[in-house]
């Protein structure tokens, strides 16, 4: 045994030995299950996603169906038609938005998927859709506050997200708010730390490297030795540190270039494996609709194929958790409301198109019924492979591509959340950058389940003060939508094309 | 009547001379010399997050870089005869059609820029700002090699 690997062995003891029974214990509070086994034996109900879909359900009531009537003009948004000529140069809607998907974008949408149809049955697919269409009000409500409360520094840097609507907006509703409103946000500011090395790094990391040693022949390759993931997510953490500490831009502009084209091949790969089974579409259509209200035994019922549909959507959009403010919030516009908007569409590309894809072709392949490995990543590559042969290969490139690019999303997040805990400063800024590109080791290095569980529900957390900011908010939102609405329906507001 | 000539500058030899031919013109004319240096930029690229947040310096930054280095001398230059009016103008886009909406802005005669002196492939890869600019543009374009 190398001394990598006696390193890597102690250090998974270690965990096992102290922090294990921690971080099961928060992992259990986080995702509370009430057992419904009066429905099915094995069925429960996470309070965590009662939370979101609830938050879903109420602003889709409250501002009468937003998501819906704001597609269109999103769609024009993002197209430039309503930008400033004069603000050339700036962070164009289409580029918030490109950047916040490419920080969603990910494992949720592969492997979270697989999971959900595998639990659920194909009639999983339907309630993951229904939750995110939800979402897409969520992500309009945060990233409008998170614009019209960012702040603008004075040496000319923007940016926002759920502290500054918290502490800000709360204040200025009712001054009596401002304290809940500041222990609200530095909740959400440790909460994003914790999500930030957790889901935001060690658990990409970590399925980053467990694909990556899959295509290469699993424990016999190349990357099968004992010190393997260390080795691999010192790699890794090299080319995170180059972006995020040494400012290396051609890493990332090449990442932000590739993630997009990897995003579109996923697509076209899921549609290869639609046409090439064009007969059974319809089958599997009806498969996904029926089996939502009546599915087959062993799937617990309608509610148990409810929750797995809701679950995996909420975990892979990041409706509600207020990440998304912080990437939204850097757009040029005197409007919040507009990137409300163009937010809408997050979810949408997200769940209801990519996460569907995933889901048809799961589900048309019949792969999801094969039981002889866990569901997740393999489902789906499994479902690849019965068309082309190297689909595979390159599943696990964009595997990793999407991991990185998520990574290096959340090293901003919890950057943003260190800065409002620990104030602006080089110090702050150098230290959380080598904790985070520490993390990339661990998480690729670790095989300790309990590490992999709580990164997963650190995340969650975000969405408790988070959303309760959002209820008090709502208010606000509902004036900022609707007066922006209105003063685009009366012609006030009209595009660069016809202004004079 | 136009009463403007167009120069894109983008610090290279040839669009020095590209503003030396388009002043001997301007003078022989009576037009107004309007200098122009285009920032490349897209808004469909791809950012990070952390890019996002320091656009406006940046951009406030390219822009007075552009001024500096690439405006400012061939003005100084040309400028000294002074019997020429001049406006040197700055703007973020895509170079040709950037161009294209100042000529129509300045009603302007026609557009002089020079030849760019790119490597064969990266033209054959991406075009070059002359060549598209003879298909955008609503008026006469001067290359200047």
């Amino acid at each position: 045994m190398s001394s990598d690997s006696v390193l890597a062995a102690s250090f998974d003891e270690q965990v096992d030995g102290f922090v294990a029974p921690v971080f099961d214990w928060i992992t259990e509070k986080v995702f509370y299950a009430v057992p419904l086994d009066f429905i099915d034996e094995g069925v429960e109900l996470p309070l965590i996603v009662v939370w979101l879909v609830i938050a879903g359900f109420f602003f889709t009531i409250y501002l009468r169906g937003f998501q819906f009537r704001a597609f269109r003009h999103a769609i024009q948004l993002i197209r430039g038609r309503y930008d400033d000529p004069r603000d050339a140069g700036e962070v164009t809607h289409f580029q918030a938005l490109a950047t916040a998907v490419s920080g969603t974008v990910g494992l949720g949408n592969i492997a979270g998927v697989a999971i959900a149809i595998s639990l659920g049955g194909p009639g999983a697919t339907l309630w993951m859709i229904l939750a995110g269409l939800l979402g897409m009000c969520t992500k309009g409500v945060e990233c409008t506050l998170g614009v019209k409360y960012r702040n603008v520094y004075p040496d000319g840097r923007v940016s926002g997200g759920p502290m500054y609507y918290l502490t800000k907006g709360l204040r200025e509703k009712d001054p009596r708010l401002g304290t809940l409103g500041k222990v609200l946000a530095i909740l959400f500011c440790i909460f994003t730390l914790g999500g930030a090395v957790g889901g935001g790094n060690m658990f990409q990391a970590n399925q980053a490297f467990n694909q990556a040693q899959s295509v290469t022949g699993g424990a016999d390759g190349p990357l099968g030795f004992g010190a393997a993931g260390a080795v691999f997510g010192l790699v890794l953490a090299l080319l995170v540190g180059a972006v995020i500490i040494g400012g290396i831009r051609s890493i990332a502009r090449v990442t932000d270039k590739l993630v997009p084209f990897m995003a579109v091949f996923y697509v076209l790969a899921c549609l290869t494996v639609l046409f090439a089974n064009l007969t059974q579409i319809p089958e599997a259509l009806w498969a996904i609709v029926s089996q939502a209200f009546t599915p087959e035994a062993g799937y617990g019922g309608i509610v148990g194929v409810l929750i797995q549909g809701f679950r995996r959507a909420a975990f892979s959009n990041e409706a509600g958790l207020g990440s998304a403010a912080i990437a939204h919030s850097a757009v040029k516009t005197e409007e919040p409301a507009t990137e409300g908007h163009v937010a809408v569409l997050e979810p949408f590309i997200d769940t209801v198109v990519i996460c569907t894809m995933t889901a048809l072709a799961i589900v048309i392949t019949g792969t999801y019924a094969d039981t002889s490995s866990d569901a997740g990543v393999e489902t789906t590559s499994a479902a690849f492979e019965t068309v082309v042969d190297w689909f595979p290969i390159v599943l696990a490139v964009a595997v990793i591509l999407f991991a990185y690019s998520t990574m290096l999303a959340w090293s901003y997040y919890g950057l943003k959340a260190a800065t409002y805990l620990f104030g602006e400063s080089m110090v702050v800024d150098r230290t959380w950058k080598l904790i985070f590109c520490l993390f990339v080791v661990i998480g690729a290095s670790s095989t300790v389940e309990s590490v992999i569980g709580f990164s997963d529900s650190m995340i969650f957390l975000m969405s408790l003060p988070n959303i309760v900011g959002l209820y008090i908010l709502a208010r606000v939102v509902k004036r900022e939508i609707n007066g922006y609405r209105t003063r685009l329906e009366t012609g006030e507001i009209v595009p660069v094309s016809e202004r004079t | 009547m136009p009463e403007s000539i167009i120069v894109g500058l983008d610090g290279s030899e040839s669009s020095g001379r590209a503003a030396d031919a388009a002043a001997d013109a301007a003078r022989r004319h009576g037009l107004r010399l309007v200098l122009v240096c285009v920032v490349p930029w897209s808004p469909y690229s791809f950012t990070t997050a952390e890019e996002n947040e320091r656009r406006s310096v940046e951009k406030a930054r390219e822009a007075a870089a552009a001024q500096d280095r690439v405006l400012d001398p061939v003005i100084a230059r040309l400028s000294a005869a002074g019997d020429l009016q001049m406006e040197g103008i700055v703007r973020h886009g895509h170079p040709a059609e950037t161009l294209v909406g100042v000529a129509r802005e300045h009603d302007a005669a026609w557009i002089t820029v020079g030849r760019v002196g790119q490597s064969r492939v990266r033209t054959l890869l991406f075009g070059s700002t002359p060549s598209s600019l003879i298909q955008l543009s609503p008026v006469p374009v001067l290359v200047v090699p």
